[in-house]
């Protein structure tokens, strides 16, 4: 080579290529995703977030707590349970045959096979499509993420780092806001021997004046304010609380099908 | 070729050498500085993991920001500057001509230190724009990527005078990274900042920035800067062109495309495509590892050779290894399962900064540093023991990274599982951050002993003509 445009040409072709393959299809295709619908209904997920959760997605963006914690949750397949809705006219039959049968985590045409047994027997079965892998059995979520649970999302807080667990679904899992604005400012008050470390700069430390604040912190013994003294969270605090309830990625859709729980 | 002749004339070494001399001060003392500050950063993040409310009270210096503080000062404020010295005087030897106007890389310098004081000092007052690798506000990105195509224009321009037409290996390289970086830095700004594209989207952009700074960009200098020092130190030639071209070629067109994890929440082409990428990434590592061992092999590698050989060494195996890891990941179905999300991703990365980058960045500025300045370091048997601060610490992090990942991975992602490991890596930053002080000592040295000579001679430049009347009265 004499003259450095073989150089560019290379350039030009593997870093332009992938620059096309991984920044400019994806912003066309993926930078267009709107709301979708729930699979078996007309709601649309995910729901608009509103004004203190979007603010407190900035609280989490500048703390960093993506540094510790992901909000995408893996899945590696899905299983099918049988689930008997009614034993029928003849539960003695459908009992025993019960005894025999395996009726979670199965393949599909296990499934059906077991099924088919039981409604010979005279029983009526569900089928439910069920997500399985490590995530969903420590309770992170009901299904993997998918596009659309970051439609709100600026900056989309993938993280790459689970020091702490999976966060995408941490409103459905505790829903509590009082919890968390503990947690932050203790966590060890409240889950323990905790290694998150505290966020005690998002609450001040005040004095308790004429009649307390209805917003202090009841802390638990061994963590509680010196006396006179109250914890009281300031709006970032209440801020970033907001988004975490607001993260519910629980939804069946279109690219995560599975069956939900039965609505009461 | 007449023309090019007298403005750019074949210089002597010691011209070349000196021509560079500013440029590479203003890039490396500012450079040094910012390598013990991100270690010290790091050091403060790791320290957390032993007490989470070490300096907790300080929001400054919560985890989240220290963390992303600590990467990007040493990647934007160490890697990229100290690359770039690097990169200017191989491109003035390679070309045997005087660098083409030093004093602009001189400013750009300046502008490139302070875009990462204030891409640092946002992020810790938290403003960081939220994105791995891309968390340098507005202010301080377009300061820095300004900084890099002034310096990469007159390195460029110092190429196009080179005396020897034919492109050495190196030269791929090289060129390839000084138009990469702007390229990719200003496509991910540009995307994920200036006008942001919606929703996850953001992601996978982020994730392939990430992908090609700390794997392409850091593979692209590290190899061109490696193939040049390993044949001139060994006294041997590189092994072979052939190899190296190989190398070049499948490392930008394969590496690009690796570094999104499978089961992601894009569509599924996309992590697919990736995963394949990192699957022929294999291809560019085995050619490395044919040019080190055949360039190696019988070279006179003595301890009367120069010892910044075993820098190189140690730096191209990092290289492989890290290459290897990758491979590996995407391969395996069951090993990135376990591995991802968890330190193993960290230990590569610390791979690529210390164990591959940094120690051949040290290896070249050992030896180039007291060509250009004209004198020998002031500690220079410290430089020898960096060596082996830097290698034993960066295996004293990154295997138990490694490790702390495969356990917190094997145990659904349980941090107990991981601490143990977590809490040996400590010890081997504490060996990379005294090493890291050793270097910015005897930099700092040098630059001061540069700065008194220059003072000096100033004055008695002044004094002299005074002192001639003395004589004459
Ligand atoms: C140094 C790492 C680290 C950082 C930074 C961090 N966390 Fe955590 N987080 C953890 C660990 C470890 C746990 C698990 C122990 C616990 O629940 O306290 C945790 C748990 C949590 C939980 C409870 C999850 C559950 O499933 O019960 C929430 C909510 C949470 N963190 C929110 C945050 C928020 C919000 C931030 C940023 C302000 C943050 N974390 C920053 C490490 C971290």
């Amino acid at each position: 080579m004499k003259t450095g445009l073989p150089v560019i040409f290379a350039v030009v072709l593997g870093l332009g290529g992938s620059t096309v393959g991984f920044v400019l299809a994806p912003a066309v295709q993926l930078g267009g995703v709107k709301q979708t619908t729930v699979l078996n209904s007309t709601d649309l997920y995910p729901p608009q977030r509103i004004g203190d959760a979007t603010l407190g997605l900035q609280v989490y963006r500048a703390n960093g707590c993506a540094a510790c914690h992901t909000e995408q949750v893996r899945q590696e397949g899905v299983a099918c349970d049988v689930v008997l809705t009614s034993a029928g006219k003849n539960p003695q039959a459908v009992s025993n045959l019960l005894a025999t049968l395996t009726m979670t985590h199965l393949t599909k045409e296990a499934a059906d096979t077991v099924a088919d047994q039981l409604t010979a027997a005279g029983g009526k079965v569900e089928t439910h499509i069920v997500p399985v892998g490590v995530d969903l059995d420590r309770g992170w979520g009901v299904r993997h993420s998918v596009a659309e649970d970051y439609v709100y999302d600026y900056p989309v807080q993938l993280g790459n780092l689970r020091a702490g667990p999976d966060l995408a679904n941490i409103g459905v899992r505790s829903p509590d806001s009082n919890w968390h604005l503990l947690h932050l400012y203790a966590p060890a008050s409240a889950v323990s021997n905790s290694k998150m470390p505290s966020f005690k700069y998002l609450f001040n430390l005040q004095k308790v004046g004429a009649s307390p604040s209805p917003d202090a912190l009841s802390l638990p013994s061994g963590f509680a304010a010196p006396a006179g003294y109250e914890v009281v969270p300031t709006t970032e605090a209440r801020q970033l609380v907001a988004y975490l309830l607001s993260l519910r990625a629980n939804q069946p859709v279109y690219d995560a099908p599975f069956t939900p729980p039965a609505k009461p | 070729m007449t023309a090019n002749e007298t403005i750019h004339p074949t210089a002597p070494a010691t011209e070349i050498d000196a021509s560079c001399k500013l440029p590479l001060l203003a890039l490396l003392v500012g450079a040094s500085i910012w390598l013990v500050i991100g270690s010290v950063l790091a050091m403060i993040a790791a320290i957390k993991f032993h007490a989470p409310d070490f300096l907790g009270a300080c929001p400054l210096l919560t985890y989240g920001r220290v963390a992303a503080a600590a990467n990007d000062a040493l990647v934007y404020g160490f890697c990229l500057p100290a690359s770039l010295a690097v990169i200017i005087w191989v491109f003035a030897r390679l070309s045997q001509t005087v660098y083409a106007l030093p004093l602009v890389p001189v400013v750009a310098a300046h502008i490139w230190h302070l875009g990462v004081f204030v891409g640092i000092a946002s992020i810790l007052l938290g403003n960081s724009t939220g994105f791995a690798w891309l968390e340098f506000p507005r202010g301080g990105s377009i300061l820095i990527l300004v900084a890099f195509v002034l310096i990469a224009i007159p390195t460029a321009a110092t190429f196009g005078f080179r005396r020897d037409r034919t492109l050495y290996p190196s030269h791929w390289f090289l060129l390839a990274a000084l138009l990469w970086f702007p390229w990719s830095y200003a496509s991910a700004n540009i995307f994920l900042v200036s006008m942001p594209v919606r929703g996850v989207a953001q992601g996978v952009i982020d994730l392939w920035f990430g992908n090609n700074l700390l794997f392409v960009w850091f593979s692209l200098v590290g190899l061109g800067v490696a193939f040049y020092f390993l044949p001139k130190l060994t006294g041997r030639p590189l092994y072979s062109y052939f190899y190296a071209q190989y190398v070049f070629w499948t490392l930008v067109l394969f590496g690009t495309w690796c570094g999104i994890p499978a089961g992601s929440p894009f569509p599924a082409w996309i992590p697919t495509l990736s995963n394949f990428a990192g699957y022929l990434l294999i291809v560019p590592v085995l050619g490395v590892l044919i040019i080190t061992v055949k360039t190696l092999a019988g070279a006179p590698v003595t301890s009367s050779s120069d010892p910044t050989v075993a820098y190189f060494i140690a730096g191209l195996i990092a290289f492989i290894i890290s290459g290897i890891t990758l491979h590996l990941v995407a391969h395996n179905d069951q090993l990135a399962r376990i591995t991802e999300f968890t330190w193993f991703g960290q230990a590569q990365t610390q791979l690529q900064i210390f164990g591959f980058l940094a120690m051949i960045l040290f290896g070249a500025l050992y030896y180039i540093l007291p060509r250009v300045l004209g004198f020998d370091f002031i500690f220079p048997k410290v430089t020898r023991a960096h060596f082996w601060f830097n290698l034993l610490g960066s295996v004293a992090l990154v295997i138990p990274l490694a490790i702390a990942g495969y356990e917190q991975g094997s145990h659904a992602y349980n941090l107990d599982a991981a601490l143990p490991a977590l809490r040996v890596s400590s010890m081997g930053l504490l060996l990379i951050l005294i090493g890291n002080l050793l270097f910015a000592g005897n930099v700092l040295a040098m630059f001061l002993s540069w700065k008194i000579t220059l003072v000096k001679s100033i004055f008695s430049a002044v004094t002299s003509p005074l002192k001639a009347v003395e004589v004459k009265s």
